[in-house]
């Protein structure tokens, strides 16, 4: 066994950091560090910067335009980015329906919108979630009937994760309603600029618009925009779960918070020293630390034993419960680190440009905001319930 | 970055694992955990023999191996067969022997099995703090005090033994490292079986003879307990992966309600919880092997991150094995029941998860 990198990875990262401090733009990465609301804008200039570099696409294959990085790499510069206050890169497009259009989709297809994915000609979101069906999501019920040279689409998806910036939806659609829920479910590719196609916002509990409800009626979308086989769209959402599983723990996610609630811990003061120093808080937060340094190990145990993309669904499993569990722990003790200022709530504090005297602590404005949001990790991407049956099941093959 | 042991690790556990399924089944480990020594002279040599004993010992020290993986490989299969031999001691005492020098032929028969080493640090007033030492080495290096509960010691013909030549207790300075010979005038061991298998023992020091290992000891000691929670946690690690199959199997089979009791959400979702801790504690262990011969403060965060993290998953292992076994699991008659119990010991050794808890948080104010 051997935990280090090699000086080949360590020189990456190296190469990854000068990158970091030569291209990040500061304006973004203030933000970021400060917890405040990032415009479509500038996710898109980041996109911009990385895609100019070829680092956008990281998991893709070079033959599509992304950098062929080994497994380790794409952990390294998920890593550095988090720890550089980089935004994350908006997972839909590249993440999701980019493995699948370069595993299932046809040449037309791919050749269409991959290279629209890589420059930012098109913001994808995922409809795949709708008001009856959450972890049951074989039972969707958005019906798509061919009609001719085009499916007619009718039905409602939810959850749709800034669907408000985006132009272009990959949805999982009814196409049969024969054998099992599962069999009769396809892979459509939906202009949301189509008539029929309405968006309307959802606002979470912590007031935030992130989210949305899309609804479709008699939308028409061409045949060409079905992706593989029809009534196989099942096994392409499924491929989804498997192929992308160097991120699923969020380690640079969580490293970067953890970063930021010592630095919090250290400066917040009772009975005159340090919160970080009291004896029930510094447990807890060693109690964090130590759970973080073991899923980081854990985290490169499967990236170690599935280099080239695809990990057992146990392990994937895992990482998205410990991972995602970790980092609600963080933002939990981030917000009771603040005391009773975790109460107050400026929201214009949190807009780029704001000027005026912050309430408490200057980190203290997006904290609570941040620990209601993150509620959501548990439960999105299957809630942390489904995953645990899926452990269960793959172990006991019953 | 490799997760996998190099070959020649690779086998020595295949060589271990083998030989311990062969000849030290269930029904032979009791016996001899049950008998009057509570441990095995013929099983000793065998093993030493095979070269278990060498692995976990560098080559400066006569042996093949020492690092942490070393001991990983080995401790992992001890655990998988509850082996109650006195590798602990031996590893602990002899990795002072090896770093402190000048007891090289004590340390050689310990290598080839003729020799058997006892660690006796700990005392009854500790509590796991390794710098409260009571114990007083007086003129002539003859020592008076106490030892608590020091693993296999009636099966140890040398017994390592620190004690304070100034300071008080709670003062890392002022400990030395002594070797006694077991039966020595002075030297009184209160023998007794142990819960979990095995035996340990209460040495009381009345005058006994000793010589100096080393001077200012306390640096040694801390990495002999690093190397031991190393071992204790690859053991725990063995054990879990034993617990985590049977519970599995029991899952599979067992039926009420007319179905196999694994279709059950309620126990699903525990399993889950188990089998995912379990590679969390795995993960820790590695941190800690990895670490063991990096500087100081690296080392005993891992180490303790590590014990802690054993601590707390092996006391969930064994309580929810227990629990989704239902009455059976209750039973001596299971093995299960057996790792359970070492399981949960193990946390009682070198430190539990709350010693380890606030000792990693102490260790990180000094970074």
């Amino acid at each position: 066994m051997n935990l280090d990198f090699t000086p080949e990875e360590e020189e990456f990262r190296a190469e990854v950091r000068s990158f970091l401090r030569e291209k990040l733009p500061g304006r973004i990465s203030e933000k970021v560090r400060t917890g405040k609301r990032l415009t479509k804008q500038d996710h898109e200039e980041w996109h911009a910067i990385l895609h100019d570099r070829g680092w956008l696409a990281t998991h893709w294959p070079t033959e599509y335009g992304g950098p062929g990085w080994s497994v380790a790499q794409a952990y390294i510069f998920d890593v550095e980015t988090a720890l550089a206050h980089a935004p994350r890169i908006i997972p839909f497009g590249l993440s999701m329906l980019g493995p699948v259009l370069i595993k299932y989709g046809s040449p037309e297809q791919k050749s269409h919108w991959l290279p629209r994915i890589l420059d930012g000609s098109n913001w994808w979101c995922q409809g795949y979630s709708e008001p009856g069906a959450g972890s049951d999501l074989a039972s969707l019920k958005t019906r798509a009937v061919r009609e001719g040279d085009h499916y007619v689409l009718n039905g409602q998806k939810t959850w749709t994760t800034l669907g408000q910036h985006a132009d272009m939806i990959f949805c999982l659609v009814r196409t049969s309603t024969e054998g099992k829920k599962q069999e009769g479910i396809s892979f459509l590719l939906v202009d949301m600029n189509t008539p029929g196609v309405e968006v309307r916002p959802i606002i979470l509990l912590e007031g935030e618009h992130e989210v949305n409800e899309v609804f479709f009626t008699d939308v028409r979308v061409p045949v060409e925009n079905l992706v593989g086989e029809e009534n196989k769209g099942w096994t392409y959402a499924k491929y989804l779960l498997t192929y992308e599983r160097t991120n699923i723990a969020g380690v640079g996610a969580s490293m970067a918070a953890f970063n930021h609630l010592r630095h919090v811990a250290k400066t917040q003061r009772k009975f005159g020293r340090p919160l970080a120093e009291g004896p029930l808080f510094a447990a807890r937060l060693a109690r964090l630390e130590i759970d973080l340094e073991n899923m980081k190990t854990t985290n490169l145990r499967v990236l170690s034993a599935s280099d080239g993309g695809a990990a057992s669904l146990e392990l994937g499993a895992m990482l998205k419960i410990r991972g995602t569990e970790i980092r609600q722990e963080i933002t939990s003790l981030t917000r009771r680190a603040l005391g009773p200022y975790a109460q107050p709530f400026v929201s214009e504090a949190l807009d780029e440009g704001y000027n005026g005297q912050p309430v408490g602590p200057d980190y203290a404005a997006p904290v609570t905001v941040d620990y209601f949001n993150n509620r959501k990790l548990s439960i999105f991407g299957g809630s942390n319930e489904i995953q645990r049956e899926i452990i269960t099941k793959a172990m006991l093959e019953l | 970055m490799d997760f996998n042991h190099n070959d020649d690790r690779q086998m020595l556990g295949d060589t271990l694992g083998r030989y311990l399924q062969q000849r030290y089944p269930m029904d032979i480990r009791h016996g001899i955990s049950a008998s009057q020594a509570g441990w095995s002279a013929e099983h000793w040599t065998a093993l030493a023999e095979l070269g278990i004993v060498g692995a976990l010992f560098d080559e400066a020290a006569g042996g093949f191996g020492g690092t942490g993986f070393d001991i990983a490989a080995v401790f992992e299969q001890l655990g998988k067969a509850l082996v109650v031999e006195p590798f602990l001691g031996t590893l602990m005492a002899g990795r002072v022997l090896a770093k402190a020098g000048g007891q090289e032929a004590i340390l050689s028969d310990a290598i080839t099995g003729t020799t058997i080493l006892a660690f006796a640090h700990e005392e009854a007033q500790s509590h796991y703090d390794l710098a409260d030492i009571a114990t007083q080495a007086g003129e002539d290096q003859a020592l008076t005090g106490a030892k608590a509960v020091v693993p296999q010691i009636e099966a140890a013909s040398h017994i390592l033994i620190s004690a304070r030549v100034a300071g008080s207790p709670g003062e890392e300075g002022g400990i030395d490292l002594f070797l006694v010979r077991a039966g020595a005038t002075g030297a009184a061991v209160r023998g007794y079986p142990m819960i979990d298998g095995g035996r340990g023992g209460e040495l009381t020091l009345a005058g006994a003879p000793a010589i100096l290992v080393a001077g200012d000891g306390y640096p040694l000691i801390e990495d002999a307990v690093a190397a031991g929670i190393v071992a204790l946690s690859w053991e725990a690690v063995g054990i879990m992966d034993v617990i985590k199959a049977a519970t599995l199997d029991y899952l599979r089979t067992r039926k009420q309600f007319g179905v196999p009791i694994g279709k059950f959400q309620a126990l699903q979702h525990r399993m889950a919880t188990i089998a995912l801790e379990i590679e969390q504690a795995r993960s820790a262990a590695i941190n800690a092997a990895a670490a063991l011969d990096e500087p100081r403060i690296k080392r005993e965060r891992a180490v303790s991150a590590a014990k802690y993290t054993i601590g707390r998953v092996g006391t969930l292992v064994a309580e929810e094995a227990i629990q989704l076994h239902g009455g059976i699991g209750m039973t001596w008659e299971l093995p299960l029941s057996h790792y359970a119990k070492r399981l949960t010991m193990i946390g009682h050794q070198l430190g539990d998860e709350d010693h380890h808890l606030a000792r990693f948080a102490a260790l990180g104010r000094l970074l």
